[in-house]
């Protein structure tokens, strides 16, 4: 499940907030030819948006900071978990953990730090922010990454074949089975899933792990194959949960193209009723679903979270879970910042890319 | 509009406008009508709402104490408890069903707060441009690329737990969707030739915002509200999963949060994790049906689902 708002999916309004009003630069007496001075358009437009991100980048870092100060109650309080502590202890502690400096130094200290990738020493593990993010990102990268390729094909797929066939039985099969599957709460699925192939219902025997990465100690192939292993019921949640969205917009944006002239032109050559919609119709159906397709990159890290949670997944995700409820605030809030840092550069690399795709966009 | 031939003279412009509101709205449901999914959609959460309305007289607020419970823990389902117990032996039907109180509320206040946010940030976006507009709508592509479902959690994290809260964190964070479509619906609307006639004729800001461009703006915020319910209750069920809604009430998140911890599923109690799960489904999927069904209806362009 993704909590995104859904009108961009069921719109299909996929396109790209601002690049159609960066129009060609101005035709002026220039002694460059039309493509230098689209080159510089476009250069100007792709520095636009980078300092776009840059900006939004520090917002994060700044809300970052300021948001989980809001918690109640005294961080050392919680780490020290009502054990008995001198006074002098709990100063010591506040001044390992820069606690004792005002707030406003403290801000500047993290965004100085922050620079050089220093999140600071977290509460709970007592170890580099840093190094805890570093240590759970692969894990996180498999399972989004896999995630994404599969809902990615399957969605395109499924998407292209509804609109072509558009009000058919198969149409209307997919498009309220994929509405259904997208209704679903994703760490309901995934428990569900739990239960019927980890543990086993009845007949049914338990086929698949039930949590975690890895289960032995094997090296080589074989550590390669229980990786999978535990990979399939995550996978399998994160695709039946996120493969909508694309399916959606993908079939909204070739149903758009489905009228236009080319195509026509193309049946007259007498192409295959198959050849025209491959070669013809979803190639151009698919540029605004690239757009789609870096958004749900970003948006699939953080809504990892709760599949990473249900099946123990050592992930980024798994990692927020752990850190809230202690509360552990170095770590809350580097990963805050890099879930969001993770959707805002995908976004400004879809706005940098499209213009290069579609040449009929800001050149 | 057809009766009133006779009394011409008497209608006055405020009886024209409510007829022809009237009008406008027998159509929308004609061809609202035509598609079934929508009906569905509609049909289930009539039922729904019903179940809401009458769960006090459906199950007495006494099934839910913890300490007064009527079964044995983690019964199987039976005659008497139809889909089994909970750990405290209360019966998870009469929970279910109170649970939709919850659902429905949270879904329904966080969509109402997320869209009067979304469409008043969207009009006066689109109304004052310039610097306003402007500085308005670069907060608004800010949160826009924020990640809804952590800024959620981080906003139920440090607000303390209540379903105020919920609602809270929820509104704030999915109102950008809304206030983008609302200010391009704005921007439409203000280029036509009835807004410069009334600008002429002296209409203030205020006037034509709320006379002109609310009217307008008002059938697609409804498709939208729709939209959003679905996703808020998405949202409901999963803060309350991670333990981040309101201990003290019955919501259908809760329930599966009490199910993993009562551990429903190493033991393979699927009996009491499916149910609100599928009350959730069932919910977002209504909302959505409904929300997709208007949108066509409005905007038959889009070429969405039959």
């Amino acid at each position: 499940m993704s909590t995104e708002s859904t009108p961009a999916l069921l719109k299909g309004a996929a396109g790209v907030d601002g690049v159609r009003t960066d129009g060609p630069a101005p035709a002026g007496p220039s002694v460059r030819g039309p493509r230098a001075r689209s080159t510089t358009a476009y250069l100007r437009y792709a520095a636009g948006k980078l300092a776009g991100a840059a900006v939004s980048l520090f917002a994060v870092l700044v809300t970052s900071f300021f948001l989980f100060r809001l918690i109640p109650g005294d961080p050392v309080k919680q780490m020290t978990g009502g054990r008995q502590v001198s006074t002098e202890q709990i100063a010591a502690m506040r001044k390992e953990f820069g606690l004792d400096l005002p707030l406003w130094q403290q801000f500047t200290e993290y965004c100085g730090k922050a620079l050089t990738g220093d999140f600071g020493t977290s509460y709970q593990f007592r170890a580099p922010v840093m190094d805890k993010i570093t240590e759970a990102l692969p894990a996180t990268l498999l399972l989004t990454g896999t995630a994404f390729v599969i809902y990615t094909a399957i969605g395109i797929w499924l998407g292209a074949r509804s609109a072509w066939r558009n009000g058919s039985a198969g149409d209307r099969f997919h498009t309220a089975f994929a509405l259904t599957l997208y209704s679903v709460p994703s760490f309901w699925l995934g428990l569900l899933l739990i239960i019927t192939l980890s543990v086993g219902i009845g007949p049914v025997p338990g086929m698949f792990p039930t949590g975690g990465m890895e289960s032995g100690s094997g090296s080589g192939f074989a550590h390669v194959l229980d990786v999978a292993h535990h990979l399939v019921l995550p996978v399998v949640t994160l695709v039946a949960v996120e493969y909508a969205r694309t399916l959606l917009v993908m079939r909204s944006s070739l149903l758009d193209e489905m009228g236009s002239d080319y195509l026509t032109t193309a049946r007259a050559k007498g192409l295959r009723d198959d050849l025209v919609r491959r070669r013809h119709a979803v190639p151009n159906a698919m540029l605004p679903t690239v757009t789609l397709l870096f958004v749900n990159l970003g948006n699939t890290v953080a809504g990892a979270i709760l599949v990473e949670t249900v099946f123990s997944w050592p992930g980024l995700g798994g990692l927020f879970y752990q850190a809230l409820s202690v509360p552990d605030l170095p770590l809350v809030q580097a990963l805050f910042f890099v879930f969001a840092a993770a959707v805002i550069l995908m976004n400004t690399l879809a706005d940098v890319i499209y213009p290069l795709l579609d040449p009929r966009v800001g050149r | 509009m057809t009766t009133t031939t006779d009394a011409a003279p008497a209608i006055g412009p405020r009886a024209l406008t409510w007829a022809r509101r009237r009008h406008a709205a027998a159509r929308f449901w004609r061809q609202y009508r035509g598609h079934r999914a929508g009906l569905a959609g509609l049909a289930v959460l009539t039922l729904i709402a019903l179940t809401a309305l009458a769960a006090p007289l459906l199950v007495g607020a006494d099934s839910l104490s913890v300490t007064a419970a009527p079964g044995g823990p983690l019964e199987e389902p039976s005659a008497a408890f139809p889909l089994g117990t909970d750990q405290f032996g209360r019966s998870l039907l009469a929970l279910l069903v109170w649970g939709t109180r919850v659902s429905l509320t949270v879904g329904l206040l966080a969509a109402f707060l997320s869209v009067a946010i979304g469409t008043l940030v969207g009009i006066t976006a689109g109304h004052f441009k310039g610097w306003y507009g402007n500085v308005v709508m670069r907060i608004t592509d800010w949160f826009l690329v924020m990640p809804t479902l952590v800024l959620a959690i981080a906003l139920a994290t440090v607000l303390s737990r209540s379903l105020w809260t919920t609602v809270l964190a929820i509104g704030v964070t999915t109102w950008p969707t809304t206030a983008r479509l609302v200010r391009a619906q704005t921007l439409s609307v203000e280029s036509r030739p009835y807004i410069e006639r009334s600008k002429a004729l002296g209409g203030g800001h205020r006037h034509i915002m709320s006379r002109h461009v609310l009217p307008n703006v008002m059938p697609l915020v409804l498709a939208q509200t729709t939209l959003v319910i679905s996703t808020a209750i998405l949202t409901e069920a999963t803060l309350a999963f991670l333990g981040l809604g309101d201990p003290t009430v019955v919501s259908w998140g809760g329930l599966l949060q009490d199910a993993r911890e009562a551990g429903a599923v190493s033991s393979g109690n699927w009996w009491y994790l499916a149910p609100p799960g599928l009350a959730i489904a069932v919910v977002a999927l209504a909302f959505t049906l409904c929300g997709r069904t208007i949108e066509t209806v409005l905007n038959p362009k889009l070429g969405g689902s039959r």
